[in-house]
């Protein structure tokens, strides 16, 4: 597939360039949709359309008016804020716990290892509809459904599998030689954390924590559950904008989340490459 | 193991048992048998492990397996019948002719219940519940909510004529109290709470229903509204409870207000009479229907099938259970629509994730790279934005439309609905669960080596026998990985058919948040969500037998 022969065939050819479009075609369908809302929110107008203004490369055509408006309406401010304060203490609770048990569950001789890793995956498995059901009945019942705190602990108990996956899959390349040799230099286990092991699956803890992040940021079943309006946060109004009255905001909201998972992409992709490298790795 | 292989088993133990004797055990440094030893070692680990692993399991356990146990208790527990009319359930427990209403004895328990739970505010809970059952329940209890102050009025009249002290608090109180409970309450200062009501001793076996309808009364007042039994007149359910007592007789009581009571058993067989089933139908005649009765006994026992038989479309009637009628019946055309509509997602992603799977796999490394960022790019994306997206793009006066009508495809004046129907949430999801697909097939095909399909070609095949017969078969665990966990993620999805699904394009999941939080019939939530839950587990445990739970990777 790697470029065509010399001697390839004319329906050869035709196949090789016909395929190449094909491809294309899917990869438009993919970006196209993410690509095509940038414009958009730059509208002067109240229209989820290209104007002909707009069409031309009119500037009277773009404005920054709905950014504008997210930056001073309240109440995007004020899912912005709950979501900037929810996100990161869901995050923390999560990375905390999670690479914890990861080291524990990769050494070797755990007992029902098998029963732990499915109950700690479990979160990722069950629909969210499912979860957001039995934690509001749940949560109702115990006096956190409403609370700040109720849904930091669900969004935390949702990032914990990415953690759990993304660690042990760092810690599967660990060498023990290395804990062993600062254990026998006359390190405590304390140290030895801290000073080898933690430098090495770094990498692997941070990524998870980012998925942790991302995934309690775009979190909107859960928190629409769990949550009351007091923790409306920014998916949560996207939501409902959506769903109400879809005002353009909520595509200048859009543009700035896109440009938000593409620095996280970098990150993650950025932190792989370098844990690879450590490793030994890397593809070359 | 067969008896042979045991009896060498034994064989082979007993000889190290005689080495053992022979030559000692083997001793660690310390002088300690190295097995011991080791043994010792190795449960340290295993304990610094699982100290490690604890916290969070706990967490879990709390935060997420808790609810769903919770969800899973709910779609089966109706408790709330028997706990709030615990008295007539009892009573119902001897109802046999069910062609007949209920006796005396019943109606009277009803009185009892019902007062306590009006005055605990906690009978139009119950009036909810069994309207899911039987409608019109729901008013008939709001309804008698009101009435039932009137229930026994009859005879708190007639008592009180026959001699005013019964209207006196201090009466009952002296009749009905124990002698504990009587000092205690005299000690407890003002505007303290009163001890926990106690009734006298030997009381419940002569008036068992009035001292069982006091007792109820006394802890309602003191627990729902801090009144104090000694200032209160009991409510008129009580007289009701004393005139049926003493139709019964007294039996000879001789405690406290002896003279009171002997004057007023004399004189209860010549009072008016009014039957309590009369009572109630005076209330509301549908309480002199069966159906109502009938309603409330099917649903008295604590844990109920009724949530999931109405989740599968059928009913507990008294009769046995059948089928809903014709046009309540949703839930299996529900499920049907769900389970078809994530089939076509996984269909379409199948046919859009493979060929880019396929180039991803044969493209020289730096360029498949570049590219696999046009993948990851979507599956980093807020599901919000993407749904945004396509809802923005599917509108009739939207991107798509506009460029149809330009080209001239279609005409302005009948542009195409693309969304707020099931095309809108299949062709959303598809774009939303596509990197779910390719990424598995990619994992997959990254490993198929070339060389083989370079060696059926220099055999002579075709690229296309090449292709279906070599290349294809060696991808198709990708595709089982791929198309169950697309299946999974789909078959739960509630934002995205939410949003541009309109009222057909629905799932399972947009019904499950309905009863959440518009109709508030929780039970048949969680067992709805309790029946999904066993598909999404099943698919899971398939995908663990086919993939296997390790290798689930991200990105």
């Amino acid at each position: 597939m790697s470029g065509l022969p010399p001697y390839a065939s004319t329906g050869q050819r035709a196949w090789y360039y016909g395929f190449r479009v094909i491809c294309g075609l899917i990869f438009f369908f993919l970006m196209a949709p993410i690509l095509v809302i940038i414009p958009l929110s730059f509208n002067a107008q109240d229209f989820f359309t290209f104007t002909p203004e707009m069409l031309r490369l009119d500037p009277a055509g773009y404005s920054l008016q709905h950014y504008e408006d997210f930056f001073t309406n309240p109440d995007w401010q004020q899912a912005l804020s709950n979501s900037v304060r929810i996100a990161p203490a869901a995050t923390v609770l999560s990375v905390v716990l999670g690479t914890l048990a990861a080291i524990g569950l990769s050494q070797s001789h755990v007992p029902f290892k098998g029963a732990i890793m499915a109950i700690l995956i479990s979160p990722m498995i069950v629909p969210l509809i499912i979860s957001a059901a039995g934690m509001y009945f749940f949560y109702s019942r115990v006096g956190l459904q409403g609370t700040y705190l109720g849904v930091v602990l669900a969004h935390a108990a949702l990032g914990i599998p990415f953690v759990i996956i993304t660690v042990t899959a760092t810690l599967v390349g660990f060498d023990r030689s290395l804990t062993r040799a600062s254990a026998s230099l006359g390190a405590n286990p304390v140290t030895t954390f801290f000073k080898v092991q933690m430098p090495l699956i770094l990498p692997g803890v941070i990524s998870g924590g980012l998925f942790a992040f991302i995934t309690s940021f775009d979190e909107v079943v859960v928190v629409l559950f769990v949550g009351s309006a007091g923790q409306k946060t920014l998916p949560w109004q996207m939501f409902t904008g959506l769903r109400d009255q879809i005002s353009p905001t909520i595509l200048a909201v859009a543009t700035i989340l896109v440009v938000i998972s593409v620095a996280l992409l970098t990150v993650v992709e950025l932190l792989r490459r370098r844990s690879e490298r450590l490793r030994g790795m890397s593809p070359g | 193991m067969t008896d042979a292989a045991a009896g060498m088993g034994r064989a082979a133990s007993d000889a190290r048992k005689l080495d053992a004797v022979a030559t000692g055990p083997m001793l660690a440094a310390d002088g300690r048998p190295l097995k011991a030893s080791l043994n010792r070692a190795l449960r340290a680990q295993k304990l610094r492990a699982l100290a490690l692993i604890a916290p969070l399991l706990l967490f879990i356990l709390v935060t997420f397996i808790a609810p769903i146990a919770d969800m899973l208790f709910r779609s089966v527990e109706n408790q709330i019948v028997s706990e709030t009319l615990p008295r007539t359930v009892i009573a119902l427990e001897d109802w046999q002719e069910t062609s007949q209403l209920p006796g005396e004895d019943a109606y009277a328990a009803l009185a009892y219940d019902f007062m306590e739970a009006a005055e605990r505010r906690e009978h139009t809970r119950v009036g909810s519940r069994l309207n899911y059952e039987t409608t019109g329940m729901s008013s008939l209890f709001r309804q008698s909510g009101r009435g039932i102050d009137d229930v026994g009025e009859i005879y708190a009249d007639q008592f009180v004529a026959l001699n005013p002290a019964w209207e006196e608090p201090a009466t009952w109180v002296a009749l009905m109290a124990s002698e504990r409970w009587q000092a205690e309450a005299a000690e407890t200062e003002t505007d303290t709470a009163l001890p926990r009501f106690e009734l006298a001793p030997g009381i419940a076996d002569v008036l068992p229903e009035t001292a069982d309808a006091y007792r109820s009364f006394a802890r309602t007042i003191m627990s729902e509204d801090e009144d104090d039994p000694r200032a209160e007149e009991p409510w008129n359910t009580v007289y009701l409870a004393l005139y049926r007592d003493l139709l019964a007789g007294t039996g000879g009581y001789d405690g406290p207000q002896a003279a009171l009571l002997n004057e007023a058993a004399t004189a209860v067989p010549v009072f008016e009479a009014v039957s309590v089933q009369a009572q109630f139908a005076d209330i509301n005649e549908d309480w002199a229907d069966t159906e109502v009765w009938e309603t409330i006994e099917a649903f008295s026992d604590p844990y109920t099938a009724g949530y999931f038989l109405a989740a599968i479309d059928m009913q507990l009637t008294p009769d046995g259970i059948e089928a809903q009628p014709e046009e309540q019946q949703i839930y299996i055309l529900l499920f049907q629509r769900t389970i078809f509509m994530s089939l076509m997602i996984t269909f379409s992603c199948i046919l859009l994730g493979y060929p880019i799977a396929y180039l991803l796999s044969n493209l020289p490394m730096r360029t498949s790279n570049l590219l696999l960022i046009l993948v990851l790019l979507p599956f980093w994306t807020s599901l919000l934005v993407r749904t945004s997206a396509w809802k923005v793009l599917l509108q009739q006066e939207g991107v798509i439309n506009d460029i149809l009508v330009w080209i001239g495809l279609v005409a302005d004046d009948a542009r195409l609905q693309l969304i707020n129907n099931q095309l809108g949430t299949i062709i959303a999801m598809t774009h939303i669960l596509l990197p779910f697909m390719i990424l598995p097939l990619y994992s997959v095909m990254k490993t198929i080596p070339p060389s083989y399909v370079r060696a059926a070609k220099s055999l002579g095949a075709t690229d296309w026998t090449a292709f279906w017969r070599v290349y294809f078969p060696q991808s198709v665990p990708g595709i089982g990985a791929g198309c169950i966990l697309v299946f999974i993620l789909a078959i739960g999805y509630y934002i995205t058919p939410e949003l541009v699904g309109g009222r057909t394009g629905t799932f399972i999941s947009n019904r499950i948040a309905f009863h959440i939080s518009s109709s508030l019939n929780w039970g048949l939530a969680a067992a709805l969500g309790s029946i999904l839950l066993a598909l999404v587990l099943a698919l899971y445990w398939l995908y663990d037998r086919i993939v296997g739970i390790d290798n689930v990777k991200l990105g």
